[in-house]
């Protein structure tokens, strides 16, 4: 019983550190928009009110957005340690750290419009697992709020509309195109995560995933590097700005992926993400306690 | 665009006070706002009885996070949330209830647009996700109504607000900051795909 205790507790901080305090890579990427944008412009002084916020938020211990979203943990476990314990370990830490203010009443069900009280529901929070080899439990969690999650989306190539071929130019001009369709409500300055390929659901998955590389790690595939590059260049000519008032800060990142696809299917899946992305990492020793914070 | 010198916006939330507005003024509000989101623009559009008076008054499209502090309610965070949910609502509210003063994010449509011109209402841009900023402005909180009925982030809650920032996106002549940078993007993406090649050719297979 002692061993889950600590579990829980170490759960509960990773949800206090990812709602309250942004990582660092995104952090400096927030930075570094804010001074290059000319001073005393309206994207300046938007960058300037999310970074005060970011700060605010650390010294009050308190969500950065009232939006605290969908919970996503990734965990990546050894062999020998129980799922069913995880997750009923992370259900009592969701359900504290929403006693504790720390996540709003988040979770409706959708049935009958009834908020959960504590955050845990059919489907909530979103468990991914993965097996491991080392003797560690790596845990992972993204929050990712609604207003993002509405402007992520789907293309199915070719796309006639879009002269979207099965080609890495095809999919450019899809994810300039979500660009364009989201405008500010993703919460701009976003970052997209990509997925190539995939079925439709997979596509989303692998997508959200991208989310979870740091903004300064890049592609190992050289192709995929070189369009997540452009992409990020090429946001800035849109000239949607932060919160889509105008201005070169569209986006802070693109992270790009591909799974292998069906040969009927080419699906190009846009996961946006707001500029609040909220990512935290914890690898613990199997009986619970930290090894390594991660981010 | 410089940043001017922000409006002073003070409740109530008059005609003449909001008529001089124009897209582009920063704005610092101060008084009584009321939260709403979803299922309060339903029912209020559906005819439900507001239990507060929006005559002259803004309402704010956000769903905070609120700790009980003993007898007293406090907001833990309050940024806007996506206002655009609201289209479907909003003309009819503004006509109906005389809300002159919209403030959430993202902009919205066509009709709130016009209902703006209409009757004289603007709408204001907070910065989405600046909860904790815009949670500091706020000085008092009190229950409006629907808080049990709609959950805590979809009740209506009034917050009385002291220099609360938000930068004036649709104003009340028909202009909308919201459709231009949209065109200008959209002018953007052609010229970023007109030269490149990719043939959309081979069908679904």
């Amino acid at each position: 019983m002692k061993k889950w205790a600590l579990l829980e507790e170490n759960l509960l901080e990773l949800i206090r550190r990812t709602s309250t305090d942004l990582p660092a890579d995104v952090e400096s990427a927030l930075r570094r928009s804010c001074a290059r944008a000319k001073p005393g412009s309206r994207a300046r002084g938007i960058l300037e009110t999310i970074l005060s916020n970011v700060a605010a938020a650390r010294d009050n211990d308190a969500p950065i957005c009232q939006d605290t979203g969908t919970l996503l943990f990734y965990f990546t476990t050894p062999p020998g340690i129980d799922p069913l314990a995880l997750m009923a370990a992370t259900r009592k830490a969701v359900a504290q750290a929403t006693s504790e203010g720390y996540l709003r009443e988040n979770t409706i069900d959708a049935l009958n419009n009834v908020p959960s009280p504590t955050n845990v529901g059919n489907g909530a929070p979103v468990f991914n697992f993965e097996p491991g080899a080392r003797d560690t439990i790596r845990v992972r969690l993204m929050m990712k709020g609604g207003g993002s999650e509405n402007m992520s989306a789907q293309y199915s190539l070719p796309d006639d509309r879009l002269k979207a071929g099965r080609d890495l130019e095809g999919v450019r001009r899809c994810v300039l195109d979500a660009l364009v369709q989201a405008q500010g409500n993703g919460c701009a300055p976003g970052i997209l995560g990509v997925c190539i390929g995939g079925d439709r659901a997979t596509g989303y998955a692998h997508a959200k995933e991208q989310l979870l590389r740091r903004l300064d790690e890049r592609s190992d595939v050289i192709a995929l590097r070189r369009l997540e590059d452009r992409l990020l260049r090429e946001s800035e000519r849109l000239g949607i700005g932060p919160m889509g008032l105008g201005g070169a800060s569209t986006l802070l990142g693109v992270k790009v992926g591909a799974l292998s696809r069906l040969p009927a299917s080419y699906f190009v899946t846009i996961s946006y993400m707001c500029w609040a992305m909220r990512r935290r990492g914890v690898v613990l020793a199997p009986n619970g306690g930290v090894r390594k914070w991660l981010y | 665009m410089a940043v001017l010198t922000p409006v002073q916006l003070v409740y109530p939330f008059t005609k003449e006070q909001i008529a001089p507005l124009r897209v582009g003024m920063s704005l610092l509000i101060s008084g009584r706002i009321y939260t709403g989101r979803d299922r309060l623009h339903r029912y209020l559009a559906e005819g439900g009885k507001c239990p507060v008076e929006l005559r002259d008054g803004a309402l704010f499209h956000c769903g905070p996070v609120m700790r009980r502090d003993g007898q007293r309610w406090r907001v833990s965070a309050a940024g806007p949330t996506t206002s655009i949910r609201e289209e479907p609502y909003m003309p009819k509210i503004i006509a109906t209830l005389g809300v002159r003063l919209i403030i959430g994010k993202g902009g919205m449509g066509p009709g709130t647009l016009e209902a703006c011109r209409q009757y004289g209402c603007v709408y204001a841009q907070a910065v989405g996700g600046a909860a904790q900023v815009l949670a500091a402005r706020v000085r008092e909180v009190r229950e409006g109504g629907f808080v049990k009925e709609f959950g805590i982030a979809e009740g209506l809650w009034e917050l009385e607000v002291d220099t609360f920032p938000a930068l004036v996106t649709m104003d009340a002549t028909g202009h909308s900051l919201y459709e231009r940078v949209a065109r200008a993007s959209r002018r953007a993406y052609r010229d970023l795909t007109s030269a490149a090649e990719s043939v959309a050719a081979a069908g679904h297979g």
